[in-house]
């Protein structure tokens, strides 16, 4: 056991040192909005907050709407009917999750303008002034809405998809032999059976919105997000920011509540012993072509026409000329992004496996602390982590300056070190809870009778532990991966010199007013996600039983 | 075991983008740019060959200053390049640059575009110009003040008032003016604008050319670019014609690309050096050429496609003038609801 002396307090003190590093933004934040700044203040609440909390509202009302529409309506029609074209649906549904919501404002605005492909299409039927009067003006808070909520609606399709499924049969078949009619047993039985998980999907979508800066600004949405942004940069008032920054941590706060309240009295009757899974209603004819179409919809706004449209304008430019330069962001993206993922895994393992160590505690107080990053919009983790990170690097200047030393200039800042450790922070949930769910699939006993053969803890994590959850690291990689990928506002504040990435080249080009020439960045990042979401969710149509 | 090795690759690639870094070296100067990277490489390779200096840059379209604010005492910036006199005297304001102290400046910049007290000189120019109609806007010359005549109802495209290109032309209107006649002009361009603000100036003179609006407000040298350098923009420049505005009685307002040296510069003599280079002929024609700026010394040649445009005479109002005022221009524009 003396291993185990070893073993345990390092990985207990790394599981604590991981729920600090998540604290360590929002303490930052409190502490910066804590400075007065009265002048910002009076002009926050005479002309942006009024603005700044309507349009969030609306446009998390909106979005969520838009994505419960598209997300639990397409989940309730593949999971419980048969209709021509489900199998490839089963399969592309899931996909928007792989367009960031920048890239799909920018492809949408640009499909829309003026003299853009869709009105030089409409004017061959039409005069040039009728077509341009056709035109919606997608930058405006309608536009936003749809876009967002088209590219979003997967966390709540995917999250309805899985009840769905395991919703027994006996309910909805009883309502029906009563005389229910197919949209009352969706309306009364159905929906309210899916609240708990309409309430995860929903609230991912939620966050997701909160966290866009891209799509919101291009789209000239002035949320609370974009306020933060332009009171720090263009009013320079970093305690400003600081203070909205607080206001969005109790808007998350708020949704967090309403997530937990919507899950309250989760409905537990499919798990009853072997529940019957609902077959599958074939709906023929007219019915079918109609299900089908109203599924194809989601995934033809989402997915395939920003992909088209990125194939076709990447097609179309490349010819023309190709920008080295677009490799070396590229290398810049996939570093940073591995670097996170390797961390994110480590600290996500040692926080869990502290739990399962000794249970209870402040141990697993570390590890719910641990899953909070994600509720982080970016650029309030950006702006929370600013500070302590140039606080340490001025301080290992001082430091090497009493030492007589060279000075090292901005040590974390200048490596990158400060972007990598944003992604680890915002996507630490992901690995912590894959891992959590794969270690409870394996039986204490295991642990148990290793140690009674003799076997140290660090050779049952070694020989028992990460094989088991190879599935779950695997998965938990490839999910930080995309998501340090499509990362953009915490990116553009913590990047060095000399470093852009796709995400930070894309949002360049489309802010002077140019995206498609950042359209092949912006496909290869679309490219890098496709697979990894196709995976993921490839044992969708497998009813699993409850987790 | 493979994982160590991906250990090991990961590490010496971050290595590698650490020593790529910021790091004070004799032969390296550090380049803080609101002007996009890609469109300095020309110049900042130049440098390189003319000096043996290196250059890195991280560029911005905002919070450069605030981000130099942050770092502090061990900002690797040595120099800081802005496409606006806002940002000048943002920066200024903040405390993060010092006098560049260089006769060689002094002598070739005009004073009206530089810093009396030395902390920024200007770079080049650029013209805040109305993109008109060709087929339906017959006249060739235009005001200002004329923009809130109402016969231009709904015939105006702009984009954001907040922006800081038309931040730094109303904070000139104000300047002229003054704030209650300011204030007056804003909210009759506001009457006549054809679309709530937004976009960038491409997309303005796109909206004049689909027939949204007869009128864009944005600067000479996007012009310019669509005309010469986007095929696929080219249409839009071509349906439109430049016309260089003035105030009643007085000149064109152009805003200035600007530099400023910064206050903990590590390579502080590399920073004047860059200064002073970016002033001289052989960077300013470069400039001119590729960029389509006016450029800031005599002698140099105007990019015939921007002489094209017609003699630029410009506002003599001084800078610090326009600075002033750019609070006041903010909070009007709020305050009519300028972008709403």
């Amino acid at each position: 056991m003396t291993t185990m002396r070893i073993a345990e307090p390092a990985v207990s003190a790394l599981a604590v040192f991981t729920a600090a590093l998540v604290a360590t933004p929002v303490i930052a934040i409190v502490i910066l909005a804590a400075q007065p700044a009265p002048e910002v203040w009076s002009h926050l609440i005479d002309y942006v907050l009024p603005l700044a909390l309507r349009d969030t509202t609306l446009l998390l009302f909106g979005v969520g709407l838009v994505a419960l529409g598209a997300g639990a309506g397409s989940a309730w029609l593949i999971s419980l009917h048969d209709f021509p074209g489900r199998g490839l649906l089963l399969w592309l549904l899931p996909l928007p999750l792989a367009i960031p919501t920048y890239i799909a404002a920018y492809v949408y605005v640009d499909l829309f303008e003026p003299l853009g492909l869709i009105h030089r299409t409409l004017t061959l039927w039409l005069s040039p002034r009728d077509a341009l009067a056709l035109l919606p003006n997608l930058r405006s808070l309608p536009g936003a809405i749809l876009i967002i909520g088209i590219v979003l609606y997967p966390y709540v399709y995917l999250s309805a998809r899985a009840t769905f499924q395991l919703q027994s049969a006996e309910f909805a078949e009883a309502a029906r032999t009563l005389g229910a009619s197919r949209w009352n047993v969706f309306r009364r039985i159905s929906l309210p059976m899916a609240r708990p998980a309409l309430a995860v999907g929903l609230a991912l979508v939620a966050l997701e919105t909160l966290n866009d800066i891209g799509a919101s600004e291009y789209l000239g949405v002035r949320t609370l997000t974009v306020s933060i942004f332009t009171t720090w940069l263009n009013r320079g008032s970093l305690a400003g920011a600081a203070q909205l920054s607080c206001l969005v941590l109790v808007i998350v706060a708020g949704l967090i509540v309403l997530e937990r309240y919507g899950r309250r009295n989760a409905v537990t009757e499919f798990s009853s012993e072997s529940p019957r899974l609902t077959a599958r209603t074939a709906l023929g004819g007219i019915k079918g072509w109609l299900a089908f179409a109203a599924c194809a919809l989601p995934v033809l706004l989402g997915f395939i026409v920003p992909l088209l449209f990125l194939l076709y304008q990447s097609v179309h430019r490349s010819l023309l000329t190709i920008d080295a330069a677009i490799w070396r962001d590229a290398f810049n993206s996939v570093t940073f992004a591995a670097l996170a993922t390797l961390v994110a895994l480590a600290l996500g393992f040692a926080t869990i496996l502290a739990t399962r160590w000794r249970p209870g505690g402040w141990r697993s107080l570390s590890a719910s602390i641990a899953q909070m990053g994600y509720a982080l919009p970016g650029l309030v983790l950006a702006l929370g982590l600013l500070t302590p990170v140039l606080m340490i690097d001025n301080g290992l200047n001082t430091l090497a300056a009493g030492l007589g030393l060279s000075l090292p200039g901005l040590v974390l800042m200048g490596s990158g070190t400060a972007v990598v450790t944003a992604y680890v922070i915002r996507f630490l949930a992901v690995p912590t809870g894959f891992i959590r769910a794969g270690f409870e699939r394996i039986p204490l006993d295991y642990d148990d009778s290793a140690r009674s053969a003799g076997a140290s803890e660090i050779t049952s994590v070694k020989r028992i532990h990460l094989p088991l959850l190879r599935p779950a690291l695997l998965g938990a990689a490839i999910v930080v991966f995309v998501d340090c990928l499509k990362e953009l506002p915490a990116t553009l504040l913590l990047r060095p010199l000399n470093v852009e990435t796709l995400a930070t080249s894309i949002y360049q080009y489309a802010s002077r007013g140019s995206f498609e020439d950042g359209a092949l960045a912006a496909l290869l990042i679309v490219a890098a996600s496709i697979g990894p979401v196709a995976w993921l969710t490839r044992f969708s149509d497998i009813p699993q039983g409850p987790a | 075991m493979s994982r160590i090795h991906i250990l090991a690759a990961a590490t010496a690639v971050a290595s590698a983008i650490t020593l790529n870094g910021a790091f004070a070296q004799s032969g390296e100067v550090n380049l803080y740019s609101y002007r996009e990277s890609k469109l300095l490489q020309p110049l900042t390779d130049a440098f390189t060959k003319d000096t043996g200096i290196k250059v890195n840059v991280v560029s911005a379209s905002s919070g450069l200053e605030q981000r130099m604010k942050a770092e502090g005492a061990n900002s690797p910036a040595d120099v800081l390049l802005t496409v606006d006199i806002g940002r000048i005297d943002e920066a200024v304001q903040a405390g993060v640059t010092q006098p560049i102290k260089s006769e060689v400046i002094d002598k070739i910049v005009p004073a009206q575009y530089r810093d009396p007290e030395g902390h920024w000189a200007g770079l080049s120019m650029r013209a805040r110009v109305i993109y008109a109609s060709k087929d339906r806007v017959k006249q060739d010359a235009i005001t200002y003040e004329e923009l809130a005549d109402p016969k231009w109802k709904g015939k105006i495209c702009i984009r954001s008032g907040q922006h800081i290109y038309n931040n730094a032309l109303f904070a000139a209107y104000v300047a002229h003016h003054g704030e209650a006649k300011a204030e007056e002009w804003l909210r009759g361009v506001k009457a006549n604008l054809a679309q709530k603000p937004s976009g960038g100036d491409r997309e303005t003179a796109r909206d004049v050319a689909a027939g949204k609006c007869d009128l864009g407000i944005g600067n000479t040298y996007y012009w310019a670019l669509m005309m010469d350098k986007d095929p696929d923009k080219k249409p839009w420049a071509e349906a439109t014609k430049v016309i260089l505005p003035t105030f009643a009685g007085k000149g064109t307002h152009v805003n200035l690309s600007g530099l400023l040296l910064a206050k903990n510069a590590p390579n502080r003599a590399n920073g004047i050096k860059l200064i002073e280079w970016l002033a001289g002929e052989h960077a300013q024609q470069i400039y001119a050429d590729a960029n389509y700026e006016y450029p800031i010394r005599a002698g140099v040649a105007i990019n015939p496609t921007i002489a094209g445009y017609g003699k630029l005479n410009a506002d003599t109002l001084p800078i610090s003038k326009i600075a002033a005022s750019r609070k006041a221009a903010s909070t009007l524009v709020d305050k009519v609801g300028f972008d709403n």
